[in-house]
């Protein structure tokens, strides 16, 4: 097995996703999937090398500061309001071998819940020194990390009276383009997360549960930032010792 | 008992929402000054070798509206149908075109635009040739979960004909859902995510 020996790029196309784990299409409960949610079935196929392939994003395009949100959008000398938090963990594929080299970029509320977008109406205040954007590239253990503050929980229009628990946004590319994924990540222990019609899309509970970041004590750094520990999973990738070759291949 | 896989189940997706402009494509939105552009707006150079063209459309929700907040990746072969990836074992691509790009649709006009080269063939699994196609991959507020499409050129009938995605596809008036409409080096490429012409979505 080539993939254990070596760093060799694997071929093998990506496990099929189970669409039962992810949100359907149409969850009404969450109003604006109605008209956005396709309705014929999805043509299903196994990998092709299009999707197999996928972009590399060097190290060199992380700024210093890429990974600090407190300080990334701030004036010299001040930084962005709110309980300092450090998010740390890992990417991982479905088989459990660390993905290296993923661009994980990541987007938030302001402390207060207020994003700094023109179509952003809450009343909130903005924080003049957080833009609320960041990005990670994983190490070779698929590791990441990240500073930033709690973001705010705020409502939406929705239901009459919907709040979107804290939450954090995750966008993740692996090494293929098949595992592309964007997701959320909350925080332990928020009551919220139960009342919300977006992570209500998601019909298991041990799938949503896969989105809650634990408090993490250990790695809490004393006098300067709580930690929360958030481990991504992308599809995972068939060895290719088995397919089929044509001949001469 | 038997013995335990031990994989892991895949994190899943949540909708891109509202403001997904903030972490990927911040200076769109005004917020300056982090990064110095934003990822994947430009996809060639001086260098790059093809022929130029430029890939445009919109995205269209199920009552026909704008969808003026989505935020579209491509990804596709150079010009001479190879990938700029570690896993492209055939050769190596042009080091002038990275493959990928990603583009908001603008919140006046919900029209999203890259400029790129055309894209050569690339072998399906069993040494057939694909016909040129670009790779698509749409976020939104209201999507759970990214959709993956492909965009096919008019001009390649032939090939389009013989595509081993396209022939798969069992209600034959759905394939023009996956074939842009060319004016000169444009190639416009509109997603319906619902109703009579919606677009063909591929789990793959």
């Amino acid at each position: 097995m080539s993939d254990l020996t070596n760093n060799k790029p694997e071929m093998g196309a990506f496990f099929a996703r189970d669409r039962a784990w992810h949100a359907p299409a149409l969850t009404p409960g969450y109003k604006t999937s109605v008209l956005r949610s396709p309705q014929r079935a999805l043509l299903s196929l196994d990998g092709t090398l299009s999707e197999i392939t996928g972009p590399v994003f060097g190290h060199s395009v992380i700024g210093e500061l890429d990974n600090d949100l407190i300080h990334n959008f701030a004036k010299p000398g001040e930084s962005a309001i709110g309980e300092r938090i450090v998010v740390h963990g890992r990417v991982l594929d479905e088989r459990g071998r660390p993905v290296p080299g993923a661009l994980v970029e990541f987007w938030q509320a302001n402390a207060g819940g207020r994003y700094r977008h023109k179509k952003e109406t809450y009343l909130a205040a903005i924080d003049p020194n957080f833009g609320g954007c960041g990005r990670s590239i994983t190490d070779d253990d698929g590791r990441y990390a990240f500073r930033t503050v709690r973001p705010g929980a705020y409502p939406w229009p929705n239901g009459v009276n919907d709040w979107r628990p804290a939450h954090i946004h995750f966008s993740i590319f692996g090494h293929g383009f098949a595992q592309r994924l964007i997701t959320q990540m909350y925080f332990e222990g928020d009551p919220m997360i139960w009342k919300c019609p977006i992570v209500g899309t998601i019909p298991d509970k041990r799938a949503i549960e896969q989105l809650i970041a634990p408090l993490d004590w250990g790695n809490t750094i004393p006098m300067d930032a709580r930690a929360y520990k958030f481990d991504i999973v992308l599809r995972g990738r068939r060895s290719t010792m088995f397919e089929n070759r044509k001949e001469g291949n | 008992m038997v013995q335990e896989l031990g994989y892991l189940r895949e994190t899943p997706s949540q909708t891109a929402g509202p403001y997904v402009h903030i972490g990927l494509t911040p200076n769109y939105c005004d917020i300056g000054g982090v990064y110095e552009t934003d990822l994947g707006s430009a996809m060639v150079n001086d260098k790059t070798l093809g022929e130029r063209i430029t890939v445009t459309g919109r995205v269209l929700d199920g009552a026909g509206a704008l969808v003026r907040d989505a935020v579209i990746e491509i990804w596709q072969a150079d010009s001479a149908g190879l990938y700029n990836s570690p896993s492209e074992m055939r050769g190596t691509a042009d080091p002038n075109f990275a493959g990928w790009g990603r583009c908001p649709t603008r919140a006046e006009d919900g029209v999203f635009s890259f400029d790129t080269v055309k894209p050569g063939r690339v072998p399906f699994k069993d040494g057939r040739k694909m016909a040129p196609h670009i790779t698509f991959w749409i976020v939104a507020r209201g999507i759970n979960i990214g959709l993956h499409t492909r965009m096919y050129f008019p001009e390649e009938a032939e090939a389009n004909e013989a595509d081993p995605l396209l022939l798969r596809i069992e209600h034959r008036e759905r394939v023009d859902t996956l074939i842009a409409v060319r004016e000169g080096s444009t190639y416009t490429f509109d997603i319906r995510l619902q109703g009579d012409r919606e677009t063909v979505f591929l789990d793959i």
